[in-house]
């Protein structure tokens, strides 16, 4: 076998890895007889998901050595080191605090965003001029990290919420709390989505015009229900969509966004319809049993330590870079612009915490609103607004 | 001004909320809620003067809630500058006007008209940084003075309600003194500085994280300045250079002392045949020689030798050569000059054929260097061609005539007058790119085209940037202080025998969970009591 599939085999037994692990964290915390005392479930738990990482580990350094650069400049590449990071900081933090519940909800993130990340082409891509440097891997693995650690306190304070927001009754709060949830749930809408249009091997071609009245020729993947403007199908599975977009708009993208969050939609009402509540009414018995003050400390003290990271490799190392490649270390290009803000997001966190007192649940959604801003940046940022670091 | 002395004898300055020496609070009131361990307690100017404007502008700044609305307002304002490009991000051939208004429609034009496609450079954006580093000096003046003299001036002892109301307290009647001095011991191994008192005892380990938040504040003013100091003059070069092969030209913002040579530029890009073999896919789906592999001009510096004689050549000395491509620029003196942009298969010169029409024969030849065409070329035996006009970008203007758009040969096109032993006085032609006019009616004689160079031309830019230092080092101190800030934390341990009681509290700036970890550690083989978390509600 050569290197590259190697690589990628071990990323299969990572994955899996990680969901067997989850599997056992579940586990750990239906054992009533130790709140947050070591138990076998846990003790399983934790190896399984060491030997997961560790599998990523080796999936990164095979992948390296098979393309000549670290594995971190396309989308596939990154969200995958990404979600490794997670998994990483939540060992670490683990150690520090001994809690089965993060397992719980953070394995499935890490597990989520991989998911997520192989829906992109993974071959292993040559890197173009600016790409050329170590300062590449300096500053895509330590911001990768930085936000890894930040996405902690958001699992804490995910934690947080479900355990103390009232979910007996309607309210604005528990609304927002199944919106979170349900956008979980549309990630994993996507994925299914297209791996089952994958599998059926849907393409179709459509000519449509752009902006300047020029013909141009787009390929669907998935069945059009927004098609271009003024499309014309030309070959492959002949679906017409039901609607074609102005210009301005592109059309597959937001025929992606359709089908994932139509997707997240169905997935989520069959779980819902299958426990009968909100999902996270029927969460919040499950994490009863932990202290809410040790949630809140686990989401500030993410912070804490993910915030020098993050500003040291997403800032820092960022500009530094920028200066070589560009010519100037800074040019509100939107990529920077928006770690800019994640990095202004988690200093308003940190003063509010620290002079406002706002602790707990107020902190809790800052921290859901932090890991919004960081996932907007690696999704949205990519995808919609295009920019000189964009992948896709 | 009025000064507070507390009932262990200190005397504290006006505004003082816990007493400095011993932490009694200063308005006492008969509560039990935990002490509020901000600051320290201590007296801030902020909070004890309101009288003058400067008082009240320093109140403004010295506010975290207005340093938030700061942070929070410029977030806002930096993520709709990314709604839509900015302007420096759109095509050069357009027009913001247009571009915004044609890409985007209404809001596009909404865009443009409140001037957000330039919003990091408006005045309002720099206000708002400007504010914030106004906030940022205030603030920290108006906590760092009373912070360091309240934690300087703390004595051992402090006032019981005091210890009370701290979040980590208890209580045990019985101990002995093998056990008191186990603790101190253990307290001591784990690197807490003991101080004691009348038997009473303060352990305190990580003071020097509490400046952290001023260290780092005190990087980022300095980063701002340094970014300010952009506009001073002196300071900042910024400069285009672009060169064709085989040219050499002086390098702009140098003062006339630096020369640069382009020897030759050159594209890359990536070939399914020369790849190994894992970047097939990949080279597939973007397409065969799509991707570019390297962008390099292969250069040789010179210096200037000697003064500078207006007209006369310079005499260089070359300094090295060297490669420059993305990511590694060439350094000297200072100056950066950096790959970024090129233009390939440029004309550079042109070659003709002098030819009879009528016996189809070329009778010489001639070569023109676009760049520096000559007015004669003598062909010999009586031939001759002159070149009467030459447009190196030619176009017909709106009157008609031939013109040319700028001075780069990007179509270049001539007038020449073909002399010839029949033609004494000459026949005219003009000709272009599969253009061959004789405006002047028939001629004997043509210009056939005999081929064509070209050269490479690469852009550079040239920068020297005296403000990297000012920004590398205030990054470099603002991680220095948020690492420690964050990665230490400020842990104190009072152990007080009051009436016929041990009492123990602690307090930390952070990571309770960790302090109370430590602490009670350190209590278990004895018959002192847990401290216990007097916040937490849940655990009984
Ligand atoms: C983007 C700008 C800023 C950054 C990155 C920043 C960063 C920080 C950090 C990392 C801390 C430590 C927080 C902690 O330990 O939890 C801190 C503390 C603090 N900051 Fe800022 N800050 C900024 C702006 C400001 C502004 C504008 C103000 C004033 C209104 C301010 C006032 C404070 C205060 C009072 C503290 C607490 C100091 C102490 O605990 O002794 N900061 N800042």
């Amino acid at each position: 076998m050569d290197y590259a599939s190697i690589s990628s085999n071990l990323l299969y037994v990572a994955f899996i890895a990680y969901l067997v692990a989850t599997f056992f964290f579940g586990g750990a915390i239906r054992d009533k007889r130790a709140a947050q005392k070591k138990t076998k479930w846990a003790t399983f738990g934790i190896v399984v998901t060491i030997i997961g990482f560790i599998a990523q580990i080796g999936y990164f350094i095979t992948r390296w050595i098979a393309s000549g650069h670290a594995p971190v400049s396309n989308l596939f590449e990154f969200t995958t080191f990404f979600g490794m990071m997670l998994v990483g900081a939540f060992i670490v933090i683990y150690f520090i605090y001994r809690l089965s519940m993060l397992g719980l909800f953070a394995l499935p993130v890490a597990l989520l965003i991989i998911a997520y990340a192989s829906m992109f082409p993974t071959e292993i891509t040559p890197l173009i001029p600016a790409l050329q440097t170590n300062w590449l891997h300096i500053h895509v693995t330590t911001a990768a990290a930085g936000e890894a650690v930040l996405s902690i306190s958001f699992v804490a304070g995910l934690i947080y919420l479900i355990k103390t927001i009232d979910q007996s009754k309607r309210n604005k709060k528990a609304f927002w709390l199944e919106f979170i949830l349900y956008t979980l749930i549309s990630t994993l809408g996507f994925v299914a989505v297209t791996l089952a249009f994958n599998a059926a091997h849907y393409e179709s071609s459509f000519n449509w015009v752009n902006k300047s009245g020029e013909q141009e020729q787009v390929v669907y993947h998935m069945v059009p229900l927004v098609g271009p403007h003024q499309s014309e199908w030309t070959e492959g599975n002949d679906i017409q969509p039901l609607i074609d977009m102005p210009a301005i708009i592109n059309a597959k993208k937001l025929n992606t966004v359709i089908w994932s969050l139509g997707g997240g939609f169905v997935l989520y009402w069959l779980i819902r319809l299958i426990l009968r509540k909100r999902i996270g009414a029927a969460l919040q018995p499950l994490v009863k049993q932990v202290n809410s003050d040790l949630l809140d400390e686990v989401s500030y003290r993410a912070v804490a330590i993910g915030f020098p990271i993050f500003t040291l490799g997403a800032l820092i190392f960022a500009m530094i870079w920028a200066q070589m490649a560009w010519t100037r270390f800074w040019g509100w290009d939107p990529k920077e612009v928006w770690a800019l803000i994640t990095f202004l997001f988690y200093a308003a966190f940190l003063h509010l915490r620290l002079s406002k007192g706002w602790h707990g649940e107020k902190s809790a959604w800052l921290a859901v609103g932090g890991f919004a801003i960081i996932m907007f940046n690696l999704v949205a940022v990519n995808l919609i607004i295009a920019g000189l670091h964009s992948y896709a | 001004m009025k000064h507070v002395k507390c009932e262990c004898g200190h005397v504290n300055p006006h505004g003082t909320i816990l007493c400095e020496a011993c932490g009694k609070p200063i308005a006492e009131e008969t509560t039990d809620k935990l002490v509020d361990m901000r600051y320290e307690g201590s007296a801030r100017r902020s909070q004890t003067y309101n009288k003058t404007v400067i008082d009240k502008i320093w109140n403004f700044f010295s506010s975290v809630k207005v340093g938030i609305w700061i942070i929070i307002v410029t977030l806002v304002a930096s993520a709709v500058g990314t709604i839509y490009p900015q302007e420096a991000y759109i095509p050069p051939n357009v027009t913001a006007d247009e571009y915004y208004q044609k890409e985007y429609g209404w809001t596009g034009e909404l865009y443009y008209k409140l001037g957000f496609h330039h919003l990091y450079e408006s005045w309002w954006y720099l206000l708002l940084i400007a504010a914030l580093g106004m906030s940022l000096v205030i603030c920290s003046l108006d906590r760092v003075v009373p912070l360091y003299r309240a934690l300087k001036k703390q004595s051992v002892t402090k006032h019981p309600n005091f210890l009370k109301r701290q979040r980590l307290y208890s209580t045990s009647s019985s101990w002995t003194d093998q056990e008191y001095e186990h603790v101190k011991s253990m307290l001591k191994k784990r690197r807490y500085s003991i101080r004691e008192e009348n038997g009473n005892l303060l352990a305190e380990k990580g003071r020097f994280s509490r400046w952290g938040p001023y260290v780092n504040h005190i990087g980022l003013i300095i980063f701002l300045l340094g970014a300010m100091l952009r506009f001073v003059p002196g300071m900042y070069i910024d400069e285009v250079l672009w060169i064709r092969e085989g040219e050499t030209k002086v390098i702009p913002g140098t003062n006339g002392e630096y020369f640069l040579k382009n020897r030759r530029f050159t594209v890359e890009t990536y070939d399914k045949d020369s790849e190994s073999a894992v970047f097939q896919e990949a080279i597939d789906r973007a397409g065969n020689n799509k991707v570019a592999k390297n962008y390099e001009a292969d250069v040789s510096l010179y210096k200037r030798e000697g003064k500078l004689i207006p007209g006369a050549d310079p005499k260089l000395k070359k300094i090295k050569d060297s490669e420059i491509r993305v990511n590694q620029p060439l350094k000297f003196e200072g100056y950066a000059m950096y790959q970024v942009d090129f233009k390939l298969n440029e004309f550079s010169s042109m070659s003709f054929h002098l030819t009879d029409k009528n016996a189809n024969r070329n009778v010489g030849s001639l070569t023109v260097d676009l760049h520096n065409p000559k007015e004669t070329y003598d062909l010999k035996n009586g031939y001759k061609v002159k070149l009467m006009s030459y447009f190196p970008d030619f176009f017909f203007d709106d009157e008609g005539n031939p013109n040319t758009k700028t001075r780069v040969p990007n179509n270049p096109a001539f007038v020449f007058k073909m002399i010839t032993p029949q033609h004494k006085k000459g026949e005219v032609a003009f000709v272009g790119i599969r253009e061959n006019l004789e405006p002047l009616g028939n001629n004997d004689y043509k210009m056939t085209f005999a081929g064509v160079e070209t050269k490479n031309v690469t852009g550079l830019t040239v920068r020297r940037d005296y403000t990297l230092w000012f920004l590398g080092i205030g990054g470099a101190i603002f991680m220095i202080g948020v690492i420690q800030g964050m990665y230490w934390n400020h842990r104190r341990m009072w152990i007080q025998k009051v009436n016929n009681e041990i009492w123990l509290a602690a307090h930390t700036n952070k990571n309770w969970y960790g302090l109370k970890k430590e602490l009670n550690g350190l209590l278990e083989s004895t018959s002192l009591t847990q401290l216990k978390d007097q916040n937490d509600k849940e655990t009984k």
